[in-house]
């Protein structure tokens, strides 16, 4: 009978362990996915942004600095909460808590258990995400209904891409040590400089080519053509190919490190 | 239940710059666990104990040899067998941030098992291992005993046919490993085969009906407890005790009183069927040891004969 059991059963029956701990932490990660943000809107798209003004073709065709950072905002935050899912998480459950050896020492295979933990990050970025965009709307930053509907799932699917690159990185790491270069060096430059905040021509040509090539761009300019209603589909079709790429890649690397780490 | 033959387990070293090394932790062993027994794997820390309990708990690819659990290959079979198998780690692997109940609870699960049923099985396992008013404490605020009595709840919660127990009392005080050794006794009675590691000698007798002694890798004897003792060692001991220093430079003038003497770092041990009387003729050549005690030998005595050594903890 479990030979007939297909992975996807098997990963579901991991959805009580992730409710459990979602349920346990949800109150911190309110803070973190959502606050925050909001912080920084307030921050540098508000306050700040009152005293930049820039001609709408400078800025992707965004009416306002607002308008312009607020799609951005929204993308940095689905990447964030995936390397926060993925780094100290995934060396807590491989090495100090040692979760994943009991889960395997069950019917799972690596492979379901990492299946049913990328479900569980990307659907706490769609939560998250959901919410910011939600609380943004009411600054009248969106253009397009729709697009901005859509948006979200273009956010699930950064989520996705940056989750299963760093969960391989940490599933193979001796201690967390690498983590706080991971953040520093990794995520925050990405954060600054891939045209959350500014329009990256604004780089000069060669950095200019460096941020293209950055999966955050990628979400980010995706994010911003749908919420502001003007889609360039050659684009809009080559980044979701990217970022597709990036999550398979990122998938195949995560379940065959974590393999090599708890079969040995 | 267990069938191993000529069963290898290696590993290749990486150097942080050298060529990989092969290590053999395990070098072609054979064994035959039947339904209800209670099966131990004695041995000295790196005789490979561990590395054969984890190919047994399909979690460890087999290197070379055939391994058959229920008669299923875990190369083909893990999930599967793993289904049949409980298994209770020799470090815990609970979630700490999670209450005992919700541990039990999320394993479980992972069984695929419906939540009504995992639900009542709880209230029976938290009864079993006597953790009943703790099922809404944190893991952390457990005691090591309590950990461990957890961790064996959680590894019934599939109803295995096989428990397997890594070193299931170590680092517990002697009351905890009392009120473990109770449970697993009566797990045995309802019938569930257990194999066990230990290199506590009082634990595998105790509880193995058969055991074999591996060191290096290898088994160098296989047998029940009293079928060891015989086989190995004489019907009793004596020990006697000199002072620091002059335990080994004693140990010729005596050795023509016993079947066998061992030199351990702070005593000797006097291999002899009689052997008070053996005692005694160490007294008569004039010795005089600061204590003495006489014993019936134990599987303790088997292991030193075998091992060669103490054991090393």
């Amino acid at each position: 009978m479990a030979a007939l059991t297909p992975s996807y059963a098997r990963a579901l029956r991991l959805a009580d362990y992730w409710a459990t701990v979602y349920k346990r932490t949800w109150k911190g990660g309110v803070i973190t996915s959502f606050v925050t943000p909001f912080f920084y809107v307030v921050a540098m798209g508000v306050l700040l942004g009152d005293y930049v003004t820039a001609d709408p073709a400078r800025l992707d065709g965004a009416s306002s600095y607002l308008s312009f950072i607020a799609p951005g905002m929204v993308a940095a935050q689905a990447m964030t909460i995936a390397f926060s899912e993925t780094t100290y998480p995934v060396m807590g459950m491989v090495k100090w808590q040692r979760i994943y050896h009991s889960m395997i020492a069950s019917p799972l295979r690596v492979g379901e258990i990492v299946l049913a933990q990328i479900g569980f990050i990307v659907l706490r970025v769609a939560f998250s995400c959901a919410v910011f965009l939600a609380v943004l709307a009411p600054f009248g930053v969106f253009e397009s209904v729709w697009g901005t509907l859509v948006a979200l799932p273009v956010q699930m699917l950064l989520g996705l891409a940056f989750a299963t690159p760093v969960f391989a990185f940490a599933a193979g790491l001796a201690d967390e040590s690498a983590f706080a270069l991971v953040f520093r060096l990794g995520m925050i430059p990405l954060t600054l400089f891939s045209g959350t905040f500014f329009p990256i021509d604004n780089l000069g040509p060669v950095l200019e080519a460096v941020a293209r090539v950055t999966p955050l761009w990628q979400g980010v300019h995706l994010t911003r053509m749908l919420v502001l209603g003007d889609v360039q589909w050659g684009w809009a079709a080559f980044h979701v190919a990217y970022l597709l790429a990036l999550g398979a890649v990122g998938w195949f690397l995560t379940v065959r490190r974590l393999t090599r780490r708890l079969v040995t | 239940m267990i069938m191993a033959r000529g069963l290898r387990k290696s590993f290749v070293r990486r150097a942080r710059r050298g060529e990989a090394s092969e290590f053999e932790a395990v070098r072609g062993i054979d064994v035959d666990v039947r339904r209800g027994e209670a099966f131990g794997f004695l041995g000295p820390n790196g005789a490979g104990k561990s590395s054969t309990m984890r190919m047994i708990c399909c979690v460890s690819p087999v290197s070379a040899g055939e391994l058959r659990i229920f008669g299923l290959d875990p190369a083909t079979h893990g999930p599967q067998i793993r289904a049949r198998i409980g298994v209770c780690p020799q470090e815990d692997t609970l979630d700490t941030e999670l209450n005992v109940w919700e541990n039990l609870f999320v394993y479980g699960r992972y069984f695929g098992l419906p939540r009504d049923v995992v639900k009542g099985r709880i209230e029976e396992l938290l009864d079993f291992v006597q953790l009943s008013d703790k099922a809404r404490a944190k893991v952390e605020d457990l005691s090591g005993g309590m950990k461990r009595r957890l961790t064996i709840a959680r590894s019934l919660i599939n109803r295995p046919e096989i428990l397997i127990l890594d070193e299931p009392t170590t680092g517990l005080d002697p009351q905890a490993r009392h009120v473990i050794w109770d449970r697993l006794f009566r797990l045995k009675q309802q019938g569930v085969t257990l194999v066990l590691t230990t290199h506590y000698m009082d634990e595998a007798e105790q509880l193995a009906d058969r055991l074999v002694v591996m060191d290096k890798g290898v088994i160098v004897a296989e047998g029940s407890p009293r079928e060891l003792i015989e086989q190995y060692s004489t019907r009793e001991v004596a020990e006697i005790r000199f002072g620091p220093g002059e335990n080994e430079p004693t140990a010729p003038k005596v050795e023509d009183l016993a079947d066998r003497v061992e030199v351990l770092p702070d005593r000797l041990l006097l291999y002899a069927d009689d052997g008070e009387r053996t005692l005694q003729d160490v007294l008569a050549r004039g010795l005089r040891p600061e204590t003495t005690l006489v014993r019936r030998a134990t599987l303790e005595d088997v292991f030193l004969r075998l091992t060669g050594r103490t054991l090393v903890d």
